[in-house]
């Protein structure tokens, strides 16, 4: 076209970037990759093509793993691993920041290959991705330096086995591999088979900047080598993907004392409220659901807004839709490039098509050959719809309207996912009153979609558990560096030949709803002391009597928005109650465990310290506000997780049930506690103390039974956000297992014990709470 | 091939090409909703420069467009009629025939040359069947204090003259009290001094302390009946930025959504790079679509733009980056 016709037509034109260099890497290394292995590549074998999604285009073949593949690269790792560690958290920050340094000096290669194998638009990697890759590594190269100061009763978890997906390739092996080399882990990763390039060359960059052979291994292949992965000999499994497959990890994994991370799906809802800049509020929604063609976990896809604007509103989006270009993802013109694959762009197709309510496509040109899906708008869905329920990960966007903020809130959080969320209103008190309440573990206030390294990332419910980013993320990569003790199970005293029984009966119930409750099915144990002495009867609690003390705890769920003050109010009191019944405690203690005198008075006084401990923490676990690089604040907030359900340790029967129970109250969650299997009868006799001291019903609930019969109910129990398990009985697997279902958090023993006469904080505090993100740019002016 | 003997402008330059904005009563309760969230726009600002990006024949097509929504400006203390001329002669000719014949254009015009009240007859005859409008700052520009009586006697002198366009300044301490039927009032009385001329408000943005006040101004003057909103007079300490036109030009889409009327836009000083100018454009295109980008509804108001676009004009041609001395100075 000449100069003179597009004068008169203000066309926008092509404007490629040069695919060249890309491709030249390509050709250098004859289009076939093997793995990334002990600091080498591995001659490549069984091959599958990579593809560019925007052409069809074969750009390389990549090596399906074998299994003796995944185990050479997890030997590479293992023999790399004490070496890497031991170097010191200086030396690896300098190999960080020299990771940080290259992303930065090839990032026009990087950003290029990432759009060609993945479809993105070249803005995207080039200005998002690649940059914040960047700053992920220059962010960590900053822990590494730090680790010994600041986690000094940290140390590395070993070798972590990492399987990203193929939605932002290289930014998801930032997010993992930097925090895990930075605490001193090796790293097995796997890319999704879509997307394995920019991997590829990252691991092999990476001799550049000093990482040592068998630090960093990159092995390629389907999910089949993902399950090799998970099935290995690796410390920790890192994943990143749909909320099946990561349900899958938890079942496989259930028992294997491997560390897990999942960063899982979403639905996340995209609030506007009538007051806010609705504009913006639709900008905001480009970024949102139209970034990545909308494969992106924590995409806004759920659009609710309030009736009052959502004409006008929903006008304004359809227009912007239509401004939208999508074609060539190397075309630095291009909004939305190519959906990754044709398996994917079928999923779509399939979740789209017959779909009820309105469905609105932009008016934009979709290129005949290629992967492309144009925008879609679906109005008019309830939250009954599947689409309204279900993650598409394509370019559509539903939405249903609001009246008020609170339904605005009840339909937020009417989902299984919770990664995300956004809000908009020009309404300070509006928005961070509505934040907190959004079951998710980001919030975007007047924003969305931004992301840093110093900014904590990942979900609640079914998005899965853990954060990436922030000094809350390099939890997930270390592990105390105190040897757990021995496991010390007792067993209840068997039932004597001649029984002693004295005194007024006293029937110990189940305690559910601030109430004594009988045992739904109607069992009682007899409970002796190591003389044969009866000491009275508790209830067996079965599967029922589990669903009745989470549905009371489900009821309480105002505690969790108490305040710290008054919680610890609360818990001053209960150590003050326990300590006036403390002689007639100890005796029960020595009485049930044969404990010397001296001992169940101590294990009495550790308790009511243990209580005065939990109410000082109570109002001082304090979130943080984050340095991200934005005119604003991120605040990482540590909210309740909700209900937990804890077995108490067998042994330390007072004391293992306060020192557990104590630190989930105290941060506003509400509790099951199966009480010690042995000796429950010191968790019953707490009945009264709670009456009276005003802990409100259904916060604390405790059940008398056999663990192993009801850790597949509690666990299993959907309505339960997280379990802790300090069990004498091996119930670790069935725990994590169990859990899969909604997959709650779980933190198990593994057989290994605890001395419970320390407090262990830190531990408490993190397993008690989830970290919110609330991002909140600001400024006026 | 043959060459147009007369200029060819992107679109008629005769003042009353489309419907005039006839103005609204003043809806305060349009004013009061008004929301601009600064960090969201700056966000986008920021992303525009990323999004969008045209080369070789269109970016040379763009820029030749460009040329032609400039108001080729002088508003310096040390204008004499001379130097006036000279602008005008550059406002016919603003780019070497050579360059336009190798791109196979007819020759192009500036959208308007932009001078103060007493340089406007002279620019009137200089510019003398080129079919190029003549502009007058205005109103006591540039921080419009002197008596209104004066302000309005301006306007209309400058109109006798021949100013087929007038841009005035609003009164900022309307804005910054919130005082929006004063600012109306001063608007609509201006509007009417005007004439057939068309009047642009221009809104000293960076005088104005936030995004918010810029909306509200925005809309108010469109209700007051202007026909463009502009950013600055250039003197302020900062003239037109990205976040303040796309604040404006929101403003301006809202504002057609509601009336049906469409109000032009000028962005005014600092705008100096040809990059910058497309930015703009794209901006326009984009967020208004193509009728803003025609002279008739969107202006450059900048001095040394011009030059920088000539030379990317003949890097587009010789494929060797230019100097600034082997293009006419205007």
């Amino acid at each position: 076209m000449g100069v003179a016709e597009i004068f008169e037509s203000m066309e926008y034109g092509p404007a490629p970037e040069d695919a060249g260099p890309a491709m030249a890497w390509l050709e250098g290394h004859g289009r076939a990759f093997g793995h990334w292995i002990g600091g080498a590549f591995t001659a490549a074998g069984e091959t599958f093509d990579s593809r560019n999604p925007a052409t069809g285009e074969v750009l390389a073949a990549v090596t399906q793993a074998t299994q003796g593949d995944v185990d050479a690269a997890i030997a590479a790792a293992r023999k790399a691993q004490p070496g890497w560690e031991k170097a010191g958290g200086a030396a690896r920050a300098r190999v960080l920041y020299a990771l940080a340094r290259l992303v930065q000096k090839q990032s026009r290669l990087f950003a290029v290959l990432e759009t060609l194998d993945n479809g993105k638009p070249i803005r995207e990697s080039r200005d998002i991705d690649v940059p914040l890759v960047a700053r992920h590594f220059y962010y960590h190269a900053g822990m590494a330096q730090l680790m010994a100061d600041e986690l000094p009763d940290r140390r590395a978890l070993g070798v972590c086995g990492q399987i990203v997906p193929w939605n932002f390739p290289l930014l998801m092996l930032a997010w993992k591999v930097a925090p895990a080399l930075a605490m001193g882990n090796t790293v097995v990763l796997k890319p999704a088979e879509y997307t394995s390039l920019t991997a590829l060359l990252f691991a092999e960059l990476s001799r550049e900047a000093g990482v040592p052979p068998g630090v960093l291994n990159v092995v390629t292949g389907d999910g089949a080598v993902g399950e090799r992965i998970v099935a290995a000999e690796v410390d920790k499994i890192a994943f990143t993907g749909s909320t099946a497959v990561g349900r899958r990890i938890r079942e496989a994994t259930a028992g294997s004392g491997k560390a897990l991370t999942l960063e899982l799906g979403g639905k996340s809802p995209y609030v506007v409220f009538d007051d806010a800049d609705l504009d913006s509020a639709v900008e905001g929604l480009v970024d949102a659901i139209w970034f990545n063609q909308g494969q992106v976990c924590c995409a806004g896809s759920r659009l609710l807004v309030q009736e009052s604007v959502a004409e006008d509103f929903l006008a304004r989006v359809r227009r912007r839709m239509d401004g939208l270009r999508l074609g060539d993802p190397l075309d630095k013109c291009i909004d939305v490039g190519a959906i990754v694959d044709p398996v994917q762009l079928d999923t779509i197709r399939g979740l789209v098509d017959g779909a009820p309510g309105e469905v609105y496509r932009a008016d934009v040109a979709v290129p005949d050959a290629g992967c492309f899906y144009p925008p879609t708008l679906i109005t008019g869905l309830s939250p009954a719809d599947r689409l309204m329920q279900e993650e598409i990960f394509g370019p559509v966007l539903v939405s249903t309207t609001f009246r008020t903020p609170a339904e605005a809130v009840a339909l937020a959080n009417d989902t299984r996912y919770g990664l995300a969320a956004t809000v908009w209103t020009e309404n300070v008190n509006l928005a961070l009153d509505v934040a907190p309440k959004l079951a998710a573990g980001v919030v975007w206030v007047n924003g969305t979609n931004l992301f840093d390294a110093a900014a904590g990332f990942g979900g609640v419910r079914e998005s899965g558990f853990g954060r990436e980013g922030g000094w809350e993320g390099l939890t997930a990569y270390t592990r105390s560096a105190a040897d757990a003790p021995k496991l010390k199970a007792p067993q209840a005293a068997s039932a004597p030949k001649a029984a002693t029984v004295e005194g007024i009966d006293r029937t110990a119930k189940l305690y559910v709803g601030g109430k004594q409750a009988r045992p739904d099915g109607g069992y009682s144990r007899a409970v002796w002391s190591g003389k044969g002495a009866l000491l009275g009867h508790a209830g067996l609690a079965n599967r029922k009597d589990v669903r009745n003390a989470v549905e009371a705890a489900e009821k309480a769920a105002a505690w969790g928005r108490t305040t710290g003050h008054l919680r610890a109010q609360i818990l001053y009191y209960l150590a003050e109650n326990l300590s006036a019944r403390g002689p007639e405690v100890a005796d029960r203690i020595a009485a049930l465990t044969g404990a010397k005198g001296k001992e169940a008075e101590a294990e009495v006084a550790a308790s009511v310290d243990r209580l005065f401990t939990w109410a000082a923490w109570a109002d001082k676990h304090d979130g943080r506000a984050k340095g991200v690089p934005i005119r604003g604040v991120a605040l990482a907030m540590n909210e309740s997780v909700g209900v937990i359900g804890v077995f108490c340790p067998h042994e330390a029967p007072l004391l293992g049930l306060v020192a557990t129970v104590a630190p989930a109250i105290a941060m506003g969650n509400r509790v099951v506690a199966v009480a010690s299997e042995p000796f429950p009868l010191a968790a019953t006799d707490l009945y009264q103390v709670l009456d009276t001291s005003d802990v409100p019903g259904g916060v604390v609930n405790i059940l008398t039974g056999d663990h192993a019969e009801l850790a597949p109910h509690l666990a299993g129990h959907l309505a339960v956000d997280a379990v802790w398990s300090f069990s004498g009985a091996d119930i670790s697997a069935t725990v994590e297992r169990e859990s899969a279902g909604n997959l709650k958090r779980t933190w198990v023993n593994h057989g290994r014990g605890r001395d419970w006469t320390r407090t262990d904080a830190d531990a408490f505090l993190a397993a008690a709470t989830e970290v919110k993100t609330v991002w909140i740019p600001y400024g006026e002016g | 091939m043959a060459t147009e003997p007369t200029p060819i402008r992107a679109a008629p330059a005769a003042p009353d090409d489309h419907a005039r904005n006839p103005g609204l009563a003043l809806d305060m309760d349009w004013i009061r909703g008004v929301q601009a969230n600064t960090s969201a726009i700056e966000r986008r600002a920021a992303t525009l420069p990323g999004r969008r990006s045209v080369k070789k024949a269109w970016q040379a097509a763009w820029l030749l467009r460009a040329i032609t929504l400039i108001d080729l400006t002088t508003l310096a203390g040390d204008d004499t009629p001379g130097r006036v001329r000279r602008l005008c002669a550059k406002a016919r000719q603003p780019v070497r025939p050579d360059l336009l014949e190798a791109m196979g254009m007819g020759p192009i015009t500036t959208g308007a040359v932009c001078v103060y009240h007493e340089m406007v007859e002279t620019a009137v005859r200089a510019l003398e069947g080129s079919g190029i409008p003549v502009a007058a700052v205005s109103t006591g520009f540039p921080a419009g204090l002197s008596p209104f009586r004066l302000r309005v006697a301006e306007i209309e002198e400058s109109v006798k003259a021949g100013a087929a366009e007038i841009d005035i300044v609003i009164s900022r301490r309307h804005v910054l009290t919130g005082d929006w039927s004063a600012l109306y009032d001063e608007m609509r009385t201006f509007r009417a001094a005007c004439g057939p001329a068309h009047v642009k408000a221009i809104l000293a943005t960076g005088e104005l302390g936030t995004l918010r006040n810029v909306a509200r101004a925005s809309f108010v003057c469109m209700m007051a009946g202007a026909d463009f909103i502009k950013t600055s007079t250039g003197k302020e300490g900062v003239n037109a930025t990205l976040p303040v036109s796309l604040t404006m030009i929101r403003a301006i889409r809202a504002y057609e959504a509601a009336t049906g009327v469409r109000v032009g836009y000028k962005p005014a000083g600092g705008i100096s790079k040809a990059k910058d100018a497309l930015t703009y454009m794209a901006l326009m295109k984009d967020e208004l679509g193509d009728p803003w980008l025609r002279p008739d509804l969107f202006r450059f108001g900048a001095s040394s733009l011009l030059g920088d676009i000539e030379r990317q004009l003949e890097h587009h041609v010789t494929g060797r980056y230019s100097a600034g001395y082997r293009h006419g100075m205007a």
